[in-house]
């Protein structure tokens, strides 16, 4: 044990929430926000190992993922809101055909 | 039983109680609130782990930012009831089998964890990682990816207005 | 210099690429030119190398064109890709070019507002491309390429106007029937191969005169195999029957490949392979045989043919019968004289035919299209019983049309007379059979051409549509003249007791005797000849005078309907082949083809459906169901590692 692995030990557990959370929702948002969870769970991890490491490294990875996270929330979003203009639901298990 | 030890248990205990939240409630404003709560003890979490400025973009830009627009969407969408759709489909076995392949997936975490992880040490140095830092980091050896990030935010803003308008 | 060798093919194959490919936007003179001009630059390199050989001492003039390619090299069979430049194949290059340019050029006037115009001429430039591979092959098998080659062409043209489904049916017989021969010139050139080893004409020739003993029976079974191909490509007996439904395509396609070319390839072949023929006497006998007999049966159906291009298809196939036999006597280089100066008179018959037909297309169209010639109009214009009096209205054709029916005919000093002389004379050598036969024809052709001319040209108009008739162009005429010229002059090539071509050809064609001439025999002939075109005119000088009228032969009764009727061949062909063809066909279909393959198909194609039916459930479009696969992806592939690192 050192002081860092606690953190480590809850992103594991955070991470797995976030992986049953995509796994058996069905409202496209909440896979969404589960997946969210999962991102923020590994980003917790790199924070933990950058203080054990004692590098800043760690932290740069964190700041590019949430710089990704916010452009596919927005493309994500954007996406979700344009089928359900055309289907009238966020339900994914509705969207089980290619054609539109 | 130090009192960083206590402090990170009882925001831990917060968290894990908080990502179950989102898993488990009916309203989709809720979960968004679930999961605004766990965003902000993870960065609490940060400034224990000696990031501070993770911990405020944390929550500025994904508690702030990123949830503001996921409750815009559900609200636009009128998604925030979710009782119709959450409803049992022919699908009987995802959510058993999600959750066992879940705990397995953490089990075999914690195998990595204890055979590999627990043993190293931790660097005696603690690390300055102020905005200057940061920056220095930024415009140094990560210059590239940085703007290439610029580019990508580009794209998604442009993905996003054509996607989302009307034809 | 094998370039030039080889340019006689070259030259139609770019008049063909190019017309292809640039022919939508050329506008029909150009495409006319270039097709025709290609064909004529054939014929001048044909001439050059012709005039070149004969500078030549008589050892050297056989030139093998090696390519340097090898063709084909599987185990033992080698085949080179090469040609052979000898006297014979250059006499064969000078009537394919000759005839064909002078035909290419006739064809620019008649097939003026086709269409298919561009089409046309692509199609006849592959044929004379084909038909000199054909004619230069140094081998069996390059031979046996140019002989499908311009046997797809002939299909082709011949089903060239196909949106008539008679056209079509009629190219299809003629390939049908044509594959039958085919079939018999495969399995000779692989007997070939199994006995000789070699495909290549001097190897096996070589090989053949080494072998002493005549009628070995292995020779027999070539030659007869070999024979069976050239009854099928020229119209011999049993498979004439495709010839004159061959008819159904344009008039320059009949003239240059159904009386001038591509048919006589049968007894080109035969005399190419003159020395497997000459070492199995037995074959000769039957080729001599078969060719009087067709002689005769196609020249007595000809007598009582009303359309204008089924009586001249019916004498090709009996003066086909005529080449057919000479070669089964023994006299190749006869043989090929009578080819030469038929295919003069036999294309000049038919282009002026042509030339008729267009007249009497006058008055029901304005220009152009020929395709609804048979069923369009209300007139035939094809029916001979339709026309009358032309004479005075295409005087041109009407000369030449006569010049060309006195070659055919027999008549002195028309080309015909000398070529068809030889034949009967050798034939009264060697064999009193043909010799009767053959004479039987000759006088039947010197009837049916008079009667052609008389219910044609002579008397008067019958319908409306020989009344405006006019004569054609002069793109049309010139080549007519120019043939009109050889049909007339053509003798000379082989005069008797001279024999220029023959002493040409005789190293080419295993030697040739010229033979003096026989004044009772050619006499006699051209007393029958005579006779047989005046009593043609005393019969129907006035047996027409509306189109409605009975033929006067019709007397004759049943032996009228049985001629008129092809000797019933093809009826009988419909009703003992084509039956026994579809009941067979149908019993196979029924039981063995639904029971048997369909089952094991259908049966493969049910378990294919039932096992996809079970793994269709892994597909089925749910996003969550392929997350949960990629989750226990992810735990397997952890595990392994796992796994293989806790056994290390």
């Amino acid at each position: 044990m050192n002081s860092v692995s606690p953190y480590v030990l809850l992103s594991a557990l955070l991470f797995t929430i976030g992986v049953v959370g995509v796994l058996t929702r069905r409202n496209a948002i909440l896979i969404f926000m589960s997946i969210e969870l999962m991102l923020n769970s590994a980003n917790l991890a790199f924070v933990a190992f950058a203080h054990q490491w004692g590098q800043l490294d760690g932290q740069m990875f964190v700041f590019f993922v949430m710089a990704v996270a916010a452009a596919e929330v927005a493309v994500g979003l954007a996406l979700i809101v344009t089928i359900f203009r055309s289907k009238k639901s966020t339900n994914v298990d509705d969207l089980s055909q290619l054609k539109g | 039983m130090t009192p960083d030890l206590i402090v990170f248990i009882a925001l831990a205990i917060i968290s894990i109680l908080a990502a179950i939240g989102l898993l488990t409630s009916r309203n989709a404003i809720y979960a968004a609130l679930f999961l605004i709560l766990n965003f902000a003890t993870v960065a609490v979490l940060y400034l224990m782990l000696n990031a501070p400025f993770l911990a405020v973009i944390q929550v500025s830009v994904y508690a702030g930012a990123i949830m503001v627009l996921f409750l815009f969407v559900i609200m636009l969408l009128g998604a925030e009831r979710l009782a119709g759709a959450e409803t049992q489909s022919e699908m009987r076995w995802q959510r058993p089998l999600a959750v066992g392949l879940g705990a397995l997936l953490l089990i075999q975490a914690g195998y990595v964890f204890i055979t590999h992880f627990s043993q190293s040490p931790a660097s005696p140095k603690a690390i300055q990682a102020g905005p200057m830092e940061i920056g220095m980091m930024l415009f140094g050896p990560y210059l590239l990816p940085f703007e290439v990030t610029s580019v990508l935010l580009l794209v998604a803003i442009i993905g996003a207005v054509v996607l989302t308008r009307d034809k | 210099m094998q370039l030039l060798f080889i340019s006689p093919i070259l030259f139609p194959l770019s008049g063909l690429l190019i017309n292809a490919a640039f022919g939508k936007r050329m506008g029909e003179r150009l495409i006319g030119a270039v097709a025709s001009l290609m064909v004529l630059a054939s014929f001048a390199v044909s001439a050059y190398l012709f005039i070149q050989m004969g500078a030549l001492p008589e050892a050297q003039r056989a030139t093998a064109v090696d390519l340097g390619i090898p063709w084909i090299q599987v185990g033992n069979l080698h085949v080179p890709f090469g040609f052979l430049i000898d006297q014979l194949s250059v006499t064969m290059m000078l009537i394919v070019t000759g005839v064909g340019g002078l035909i290419h050029i006739y064809s620019i006037g008649y097939m003026h507002g086709d269409p298919r115009f561009q089409r046309f001429f692509v199609y006849m430039n592959l044929f004379i491309a084909s038909m000199l591979v054909l004619v230069m092959a140094d081998s069996f098998l390059l031979m046996f390429v140019g002989w499908e080659l311009v046997g797809l062409c002939s299909y082709l043209l011949i089903g060239f106007w196909f949106s008539n489904i008679k056209n079509a049916e009629a190219g299809r017989k003629a390939f049908v029937v044509n594959r039958i021969g085919d079939v018999g010139f495969i399995l000779g050139i692989l007997l070939i191969f199994a006995t000789f080893g070699t495909l290549t004409f001097t190897d096996v020739f070589g090989k053949v005169m080494a072998m002493s003993a005549l009628n070995s029976p292995v020779i027999v079974a070539i030659t007869l195999l070999l024979f069976i191909g050239a009854v099928g490509k020229s119209a011999q007996i049993p498979l004439f029957v495709w010839l004159p439904d061959a008819m159904a395509g344009p008039t320059p396609v009949s003239a240059l490949i159904h009386a001038a070319t591509m048919v006589t390839a049968g007894i080109y072949m035969m005399t190419r392979a003159h020395v497997l023929y000459t070492a199995a006497p037995a074959t000769q006998d039957i080729v001599a045989l078969i060719g009087g007999l067709t002689a005769f049966v196609a020249g007595s159906i000809a007598l009582t043919q009303y359309d204008i291009k089924k009586v001249l298809a019916y004498s090709t196939v009996s003066q086909l019968g005529f080449m057919v036999a000479a070669a089964g006597l023994g006299a190749y280089a006869t043989s090929i004289f009578h080819l030469a100066t038929h295919a003069f008179f036999k294309a000049l018959l038919f282009l002026a035919a042509g030339s008729v037909i267009h007249g009497m297309e006058h008055l029901s169209k304005s220009a152009g299209a020929h395709g609804g010639a048979a069923d369009g109009h209300a007139v035939d214009p094809q029916d001979m019983r339709n026309m009358g009096g032309l004479r005075a209205k295409m005087p041109i054709t009407f000369i030449v049309y006569v010049i060309g029916g006195l070659a055919l005919a027999g008549v002195p000093p028309f080309a015909g007379f000398f070529s068809k002389d030889e034949i009967v004379a050798a034939a009264m050598q060697h064999n009193p059979l043909v010799f009767g036969l053959l004479g039987i024809a000759a006088v039947f052709t010197a009837f049916y051409i008079g009667r052609q001319l008389v219910m044609v040209f002579f008397g008067k108009p019958r319908t409306g549509n020989a009344e405006h008739a006019a004569e054609s162009a002069p793109l049309m005429t010139i080549p007519l003249i120019v043939l009109a010229v050889f049909a007339a002059i053509a003798g000379v090539l082989n005069l008797p007791g001279v024999g220029t071509l023959g002493t040409w050809l005789a190293p080419a064609v295993g030697g040739y005797e010229v033979e003096a001439f026989q004044i009772g025999v050619a006499g006699l002939f051209t007393l029958l000849s005579v006779a047989a075109l005046l009593g043609a005119w005393y019969v129907y000088r006035n047996a027409f005078t509306k189109s409605s009228d009975v033929d006067p032969l019709a007397g004759l009764g049943p032996l009228y309907i049985f001629l008129k009727r092809a000797w019933l061949i093809d009826a009988l062909y419909q009703s003992v082949i084509v039956k026994l063809f579809y009941a067979a066909s149908s019993f196979l279909a029924r039981v063995f083809d639904v029971g048997g393959i369909d089952g094991l198909v259908n049966g493969t194609a049910v378990l294919v459906r039932n096992t996809s039916g079970v793994l269709r459930r892994i597909q089925n479009g749910l996003v969550r169901s392929y997350g949960m696969m990629m989750l226990l992806g992810v735990v397997v592939v952890v595990a392994y590692f796992l796994w293989s690192a806790v056994a290390r």
